[in-house]
């Protein structure tokens, strides 16, 4: 299924992610790491877990208002059922393993020049192209 | 107990994380999938997305470390500690990597979808949600001596 290529909206939504990740910064001090923040609600007991809830709160409000007040954004899961858990609990493993994801090592470690995000951040990249390659270009040929 | 403005400021920025998620295109799996894709249905605006949040962050800790000694809200900067490369680093990323490649979600992709494609988004974070738990499971296992 092709999509459209956006530069604009993507670029311009890269910023308002960046902005996020400033402003978390900037009052709380803290990254913005969404395997953390998942974590914060996993153990809503932990000392840590308010503000990430509040912030993933935020993170699912601001899409739904905006639909809400007409936005359309595209959305197609080319996976489903079976196969869409099976990724999800691979997702879940991993990045629990790696302390970080997309968000965490990709945008705020690479931003702080963090070694250990960049060799995260490759790696996953990396086996992601790899994955992504086989399912739709290695089996069926 | 956590002050209430220090829960305003992280609804703030989790406001602004995700409409620039929704707005970018991160939360939509097959144009995720379609950036992994060069030798097929290419779309290569996965990386202003990348490089849009990455400068802007780069920037702004830059201005904010450069500038203050400690956060608005907070005595101090919670930074991580960790500095060793090691397999956990290594194999937990080569395996988010391949259930990214699968389900096309990022945990920081499919919270904000929830909140404008709920199914399958559901299914996805649920499952990841399991993975996480049972990760802690193994994590917490007593650890062979290495020494």
């Amino acid at each position: 299924m092709i999509t459209e290529f956006t530069p604009f909206a993507s670029l311009g939504g890269g910023i308002l992610i960046g902005l996020g990740a400033v402003i978390l910064m900037a009052f709380n001090g803290r990254i913005a790491g969404m395997t953390a923040m998942l974590g914060g609600a996993l153990a809503p007991r932990h000392p840590e877990s308010p503000w990430r809830l509040a912030f993933l709160t935020g993170a699912v409000a601001a899409p739904f208002i905006a639909t809400t007040l007409g936005a359309d954004f595209a959305f197609a899961s080319p996976t489903k059922g079976a196969v869409l858990a099976i990724g999800g609990v691979m997702v879940g493993i991993g990045v629990t393993y790696a302390s970080g994801c997309t968000s965490g090592h990709g945008v705020c470690g690479l931003a702080r020049l963090s070694p250990r995000s960049l060799v995260a951040t490759v790696t996953f990249m990396a086996t992601t192209l790899a994955t992504v390659t086989l399912i739709r270009h290695g089996f069926a040929g | 107990m956590t002050p209430l403005r220090n829960l305003l400021s992280a609804l703030a920025a989790g406001l602004v994380f995700g409409l620039g998620i929704a707005v970018s295109g991160m939360g939509n799996p097959v144009k995720v999938l379609n950036f992994f894709d060069p030798f097929g249905t290419w779309d290569p605006s996965l990386a202003f997305v990348m490089g849009g949040a990455l400068i802007t962050t780069a920037i702004g800790y830059r201005v904010i470390f450069g500038r203050r000694q400690r956060p608005v809200f907070d005595a101090t900067f919670h930074l991580p500690t960790a500095r060793g490369i090691d397999a956990r680093l290594v194999g937990g990323s080569a395996l988010f990597g391949v259930g990214w490649g699968i389900a096309g979600f990022c945990p920081g992709g499919a919270i904000p979808a929830l909140g404008f494609a709920p199914w399958p988004t559901a299914l996805f974070l649920i499952s990841m949600g399991g993975g996480m738990l049972l990760a802690r499971r193994l994590q917490a296992l007593p650890r062979r001596q290495t020494a």
